[in-house]
């Protein structure tokens, strides 16, 4: 990219960010990509918020006896983390913000399908947050984020009213955003833009509509219950009053397993678009790619179960829900076997997002592995509930999701901005990054292994070296995440101009100015090329005469 | 969002306009669906766990205002589907009358369905509040038809919720068909509030079964 001088590439005159003026133009609008800016403001307010508890509870778990707090406020810490971090950061993070302003771009379309539908659904997200703040400024929440019954419903003496209403009311705004991006991938792509044209991230986004607008009502339903069994005193999930607590485990899990998917295959789709761009070289495996975005979300659906071995449900379940755990692996394993077979004799660069590419990769790997693990029934008994728990979840939502949303921030930030970043600071802060999560969240692997619970606000002395390691790393994670912070704000202004195909990316979004029009292309586009095919695409101005390019190291 | 005749910037043509919208709301439908399971889901639990207080309790409900509104849901989605025909067919003053049948009908069931509610509020039925299932119950089976009762009341309320917002859907309606807006080559939010409604009732035709009819012979 240092090779495209930018003395040569000019902003575009009017672009969707100078279009209109004003406080109203950005509250009222319904340009997605302005949507996007939007919700991009937003999830990072929480993620912020978020960061703030683990902070504590990192600080907290310095020393066996616990630091900074009390056991019932160390309760309240974790539970609010996980509220803030699911429900308002990691859900909406990766559909809401890059994929509310590529989808659309990436299929050749002006608009999503109903640019209304799709403010209204920044809208709730706001309502849902303000309800969740409420409810974290006066008493907190201590139920833990999966809200188990009767300890929400009866017991707890936290703020739990209005969090449920304010994740109930969230929920509509996740159904919306699916309903939306299902409708636009299926009537709004451009002439020629065939479905196995389709670059892999709208594949992506498209799995994860589907659990958004099946499984998101389904918690919404059972909150609704919950909330109504504390408020009006009812018995649907209390054993005294003979209701069954463990529906609401099967009924929450039916959604929050799902979710698990809706916060990973997004990331993957990142990771499919960044690994061809830095490789020179075509995906390996395009429909197989495609198609295990779909049978994670499909298979996703049938596994709930595992996340409740301990609690008595029948053998034959238990079993069953194992091996369909199981299954899950192999679209995974699919995806991964097809990056690295991209990588082979590419001509790769390490440019800031492939590094996050690479680094998601590996932390995937890991977390995914460690997955079959807990998948395993005689050894979920063993680790259910440790650390090993947090670890594993932490690689595949922090390690995979977070990495392949900020990966993506890097590599469409020109797209979005129409500027580049510092490329040495944002090479630093990505190495940061892996090295701060690897040093914070590998040794709870081994805490959790050596028996040490999760929720608990003190621990054995002899566990206090790993812990502090833990706390070490996550300063260091914390740095890399505000060192982008500051140089993305910063290259708003001071950045050089990016022009419309820095990478150079073959995707549509490429072929518009950076930032694009308000309508995305001045001529709507029609499709003639496949996708990712690097070996074909004289405009790139890549130099492919002959033999592909050899890879580094390359004999 | 600028709209050039009914035709919104985001789209190429009429006929995508509508293939989109009418996609929109069977892909809200199939979210409906999911959403009212985890209802029906609690529901099937909870009868196959306590079935005789169940089939007790559900005789408590009068079988006649439910098998009335029953018979007044299907009236209003025969005359919605010929609201949607006479929409399609430039049938413009047919069009605002069904339309107004079927608000007529939607408040009748509305109107039965809230004097059941008293009659339960009477009888002490309403979970939570001063409930009490039969006189001289024992604490058991009265928490265990205050089950039953929660579920009529979530399961009727979430359904009564659905029909007012769909007869907000029809005053909207008709205000618009009285202006004439509706023609054969526009008429996507008649056919899509139509999907809607038929939705509400058949919501209703397996509510019917599973609360009043549970021990009757």
């Amino acid at each position: 990219m240092s090779a495209t001088p930018a003395a040569v590439n000019q902003m575009p005159r009017e672009h969707y960010l100078n279009a209109t003026w004003g406080i109203r133009s950005w509250l009222l609008t319904t340009d997605h990509k302005r949507i996007a800016l939007l919700y991009l403001a937003s999830v990072t307010f929480f993620f912020f918020i978020g960061g703030a508890f683990a902070t504590m509870i990192r600080i907290h778990l310095l020393s066996p006896k616990g630091l900074l707090v009390t056991p019932e406020t160390y309760n309240k810490l974790f539970t609010m983390h996980g509220v803030a971090m699911i429900f308002f950061f990691l859900i909406p993070s990766i559909p809401a913000v890059l994929g509310n302003f590529l989808l659309p771009i990436m299929i050749g379309a002006k608009d999503l399908a109903f640019p209304k539908i799709n403010l209204l659904s920044w809208y709730i997200y706001l309502v849902g947050g303000c309800f969740v703040l409420y409810s974290f400024s006066t008493g907190g929440l201590d139920t833990g984020w999966t809200f188990y019954t009767p300890l929400s419903s009866v017991y707890s003496n936290s703020a739990v009213t209005p969090a449920v209403l304010g994740v109930f009311i969230n929920g509509f705004s996740s159904i919306l955003t699916g309903l939306n991006f299902i409708v636009t991938v299926h009537t709004m792509r451009a002439p020629g833009m065939t479905w196995f044209r389709l670059p892999l991230f709208v594949w992506a986004q498209y799995a994860t509509s589907i659990i958004f607008i099946l499984g998101t009502p389904v918690i919404a339903i059972t909150l609704l219950l919950a909330g109504l069994e504390r408020v009006f005193h009812l018995g649907f999930f209390n054993p005294a009053l003979g209701g069954d607590p463990i529906l609401f485990q099967h009924l929450f899990w039916f959604y929050s397993h799902p979710a698990v998917y809706i916060m990973i295959l997004p990331a993957m789709g990142v990771i499919s678009e960044i690994i061809p761009t830095f490789a020179r070289k075509p995906i390996f495996g395009y429909s197989f790619i495609a198609g295990s975005s779909i049978a994670i979300a499909v298979i996703g659906f049938f596994v709930w179960a595992h996340h409740m071995f301990v609690t008595g449900e029948s053998t034959y379940a238990a079993l069953t829900f194992s091996l369909l755990s199981y299954l899950v692996a192999i679209p995974s394993a699919v995806k991964v076997f097809n990056w690295t077979s991209t990588l082979y004799k590419g001509s790769i660069s390490y440019d800031t997002p492939m590094l996050y590419a690479l680094g998601f990769i590996g932390l995937f790997l890991i977390g995914g592995l460690t997955g079959l693990f807990l998948a395993c029934l005689g050894l979920d008994i063993h680790l259910h509930d440790t650390y090993f728990v947090i670890a594993h979840f932490h690689y595949i939502m922090v390690g995979g999701a977070v990495m392949g949303y900020v990966g993506g921030l890097h590599y469409w930030w020109p797209k979005i901005t129409g500027k580049l970043y510092p490329e040495f600071l944002a090479r630093i802060a990505a190495i940061t990054l892996f090295l701060g999560f690897n040093l914070t969240f590998f040794p709870q692997f081994i805490l959790g292994y050596l028996g040490m619970p999760r929720r608990y606000a003190s621990y054995p002395p002899e566990f206090q070296v790993l812990n502090v390691m833990s706390t070490a790393g996550a300063s260091i994670l914390a740095l890399g995440y505000l060192l982008p912070m500051i140089y993305l704000t910063w290259s708003m202004r001071y950045g050089a101009i990016a022009g419309p195909n820095p990478w150079p990316g073959t995707g549509l979004e490429w072929r518009t100015p950076s930032p694009p029009p308000t309508e995305n292309f001045d001529v709507t586009p029609e499709v003639t090329w496949e996708p990712y095919d690097y070996d074909n695409r004289p405009d790139l101005g890549l130099d492919v005469s002959g033999a592909p390019a050899l890879a580094h190291g390359d004999d | 969002m600028h709209r050039t005749g009914e035709l919104y910037e985001q789209y190429r043509t009429l006929e995508q306009q509508r293939e989109t919208a009418s996609l929109g709301m069977w892909i809200f439908l199939s979210t409906e669906v999911l959403f009212f399971a985890g209802l029906f889901m609690t529901y099937t639990l909870n009868r196959s766990t306590y079935p005789d207080i169940f089939s007790e309790a559900s005789k408590t409900i009068k079988l006649s205002w439910g098998a009335i509104n029953t018979v007044v849901l299907i009236g209003s989605s025969l005359t919605m589907a010929m609201a949607v025909w006479a929409s399609q067919t430039g049938k413009k003053k047919a069009l605002t009358w069904f339309l107004i049948a079927t608000l007529v009908l939607g408040t009748v069931f509305l109107g039965i369905k809230s004097v059941e509610y008293h009659d339960k509020y009477v009888e002490h039925h309403i979970p939570g509040w001063n409930f009490q299932f039969e006189p001289g119950a024992d604490a058991a089976t009265n928490a265990h038809a205050q089950l039953f009762f929660s579920l009529y009341f979530g399961m009727t309320g979430l359904h009564a919720l659905h029909m007012i917002i769909g007869a907000g859907l029809l005053l909207w309606l008709i205000r618009e068909s009285l202006r004439g807006r509706f023609t054969p080559e526009y008429n996507t939010p008649v056919e899509n509030i139509g999907l809607y409604w038929h939705f509400v009732d058949i919501v209703w035709i397996f509510l019917f079964p599973l609360l009043y009819l549970i021990d009757r012979h």
